[in-house]
Parts: C-alpha cells; structure tokens; sequence
C-alpha cells in the first residue's frame, strides 16, 4: 500500500495520509487533481470499485469534505479520498465518466448538500425531496425540528426525557456521583 | 333559485384536477367522494361479521414496519388462519398497513393508494412514527401524524411493535368493525376538503388527480 501511496505522491499532490487499518486508508487531495488521481487509481492501481461518494459539511470550517471510497479487488484495501471544497461555490467535477453510477451519488448529494456536479446526468431530478423548496436539508445550518413543527402536525402529549436520568430515578436513586467524576477524566 | 346558481353549486361540487395536464383531466373521475349510509341494522351487522372475517392487506410497506408484515404472514404466526391475507394490488385489499414512518414522498403514495381501495376500507397505523413522529419526531421528511392526511381507524404502538402485537391490532379492528365503528370511508368523504387541503399544504407539486377510485 506503502507503494501505491508512493506512485500517487509522483503524481499529485497527497496533502495528508492516514491509515486506520492495514485494509483502510484515507488520503486528501487537490479539489483540482482529483479526477486525473481517480482515473489514475482506477485504470493504473487497480481501484475498479467505487463503494461510494459521501460529504460531510464543515459548518466551522466553511467547508465541505467529500469522501470518494474505492477498493481494490486484487489487494483487498479500502481507499479514501477526501477533498475539501468551499461552502459558498460549491461546485465540484463530476466523476461519472469513470464510474457510471456515480451520477446517483451526485444527484444524492445534490439534493441534500446542494453541491453542484455540472455535466452530471440527471443531477437535477429530486432524489427522495419531491417539490422541496428549503435549503438543502443536510446542511447543518437547516433547523430540521422547526422545519418539522412548521410543516407537519404535532400531537401533543408528548413527553421526552433524558434516558439515564429516568433510568436513575426509577431504579437507583441511590447512585451515586461517580459518571460525573468519569465524565470530567474523559 | 336560477339555472345559473345551479350550475354554478354543480360546478363547485366538482373536482378540478388541477394537478394533471389538461389533456388527462378527462380520464380521471371529478366527482367527491360521497357518504355511504349503513344499511338496515340485521343486514349491517352480518355484513360487518363477514367484513371482520376477509381482512385483505394491501402489499404496500410504506416503511421500516412492513418488515414485520413477513413473519406475521409465513408459517409462525401465520395470519391467514385469522383471514389476513395479502393482496397485490389496492383494488382487491380492503386493509391498509401504514408500516412505520410515512416520509414526503411516500404520503403521496399513500393517499393515491389509498382512495384506490374499494370500501369499505381500514387503516391500521403501526408503530410509533404513524402516531407522533416516533424517534424521527423532528425529521424534516416525516410525517408526524397520518390521521391528519387519511383516516386511521387503529393504532399499534411501538417500535418496532412485533407480529403478536400486529395481531392484537387486527383483533381490535375486527372488533371495532363488528361494532359498526369502523366507518373512515365515510369520515373521509365528510372532511374531504380537510383531509385534501392537509395533504395539499406538503405536497407541493401536485401531479395527480384529486381523487381516485
């Protein structure tokens, strides 16, 4: 593995290497140099499978990470690629020439980040949002509870509680402070 | 009272199917649904004893519940011993299972599924989500409560509740049936303009009839 990330590092620029298990690796990468290191990866190293595209928004950072997993058949090991892209632009290239479902993920992402993959096919159709018309809703920015209260119909009655507090005034009122203590070591 | 008012209350009292392209408008009924009244107290009572004894499940698992609807059917529990059965299509199920959470895009589903049925039609709501939202209360794609958008007639609570709750709810149901009490066609076709305005306030794109049988 110590190998492939060593032909990468010959050919674009690997901003960071982190390896979670011998079978599962994760890398980050130029926005930029992404698709020519996935055609790369794909056509050269091996990395037939694209297992998924993911993104994960970074409200603080003013970011968002997109994850591309990929596996190789031949040495069994899981590869990550994370790229950062900007939260306001918000564009990223689309990667369905390389695997044709791709188009899936990216429509996916579209809808619930409002990434843009231009030249995506089908990028625009609503993936489970039928008629939506908020901001994407997996942003963390969204408030989903006072969109749930606006839209839908609440019975009332309903009552909440914090399970270990209930757990400890049902069964053990007698506990004592000590997950406190742990809490501050954690 | 003039031709014209007459025409003119005839006019209201049809649907406009406003969602379908004009071309389709004529292939879908534009009538209400209307009240179906009991019939006479000796003939109601057997029909609603043979109604309670032929309950047929519409195939249709709207979410996360419908798995329960496998074991409840197979050899263990076994429900067509109770005369559950299921059915492929809504035209033949008189049953309805709303099998946990019911998100924006299946509702839409739902009340097409379920103005199809034939009456008299039942709906069983099952778990926790049909009822208030369930642990998805304050998702921004569930439907917190099912009774504001067709009419349920039992709930089954839990989450997942398991088939031998399944079945104590379809014993309330054949017993709410051979009581009479049974009646959410009807309710439904009172409160139409209720029901279809809270469907309407989700359902943003409306691309189907107004009703369907």
């Amino acid at each position: 593995m110590k190998e492939i990330i060593n032909k990468l590092k010959n050919m674009v620029n690997v901003l960071k290497v982190v390896e979670k298990h011998p079978d599962l690796f994760f890398i980050t990468l130029d926005k930029e140099q992404l698709v020519m290191a996935l055609g790369y990866l794909k056509h050269t190293l091996e990395f037939k499978h694209l297992a998924f595209l993911q993104a994960v928004d970074y409200l603080e950072d003013n970011k968002f990470m997109l994850t591309y997993m990929i596996y190789n058949y031949e040495l069994k090991v899981n590869l990550g690629i994370n790229v950062f892209i900007d939260r306001e632009e918000h564009t990223m290239f689309s990667i369905h020439q390389l695997w044709a479902h791709a188009w899936q993920y990216q429509r996916e992402l579209h809808e619930m980040f409002g990434i843009d993959f231009p030249d995506s096919p089908r990028v625009n159709e609503a993936f489970i949002l039928e008629s939506w018309d908020e901001m994407p809703p997996m942003k963390r920015d969204f408030d989903t509870l006072a969109y749930s209260q606006k839209t839908y119909y609440q019975r009332p009655g309903r009552e909440t509680s914090d399970p270990k507090e209930k757990m400890k005034d049902a069964k053990y009122p007698n506990y004592p402070e000590s997950p406190k203590i742990r809490r501050d070591d954690e | 009272m003039n031709n014209k008012d007459l025409k003119e209350i005839e006019k209201q009292m049809k649907l406009a199917n406003e969602g379908l392209p004009e071309i389709e408008r004529d292939l879908f009924a534009d009538d209400r649904p209307s009240r179906i009244e009991p019939l006479n107290k000796y003939l109601e009572q057997f029909l609603n004893w043979a109604r309670a004894r032929s309950l047929w499940i519409l195939a249709f698992g709207t979410g996360c519940g419908a798995i329960e609807l496998r074991p409840l059917m197979t050899a263990r529990f076994d429900a067509f011993r109770y005369g559950i059965a299921g059915r492929p299509t809504p035209r033949q199920a008189n049953v309805f299972i709303i099998g946990g959470y019911a998100s924006l895009k299946t509702i839409k589903r739902i009340v097409r599924s379920y103005e199809q049925m034939q009456g008299p039609k039942y709906v069983i709501a099952l778990g926790s989500c049909t009822i208030n939202g369930g642990m998805y209360y304050d998702s921004y794609n569930t439907i917190n409560r099912i009774d504001h958008y067709i009419p349920v007639d039992t709930y089954v609570t839990g989450c997942m509740p398991r088939p031998e709750a399944l079945i104590a709810g379809f014993n309330r149901l054949k017993e709410k049936i051979q009581a009479g009490e049974c009646d959410g066609m009807n309710k439904y076709a009172d409160n139409f303009d209720w029901y279809k305005a809270n469907q309407k306030r989700i359902i943003k794109d409306w691309n189907m009839p107004d009703y369907n049988w």
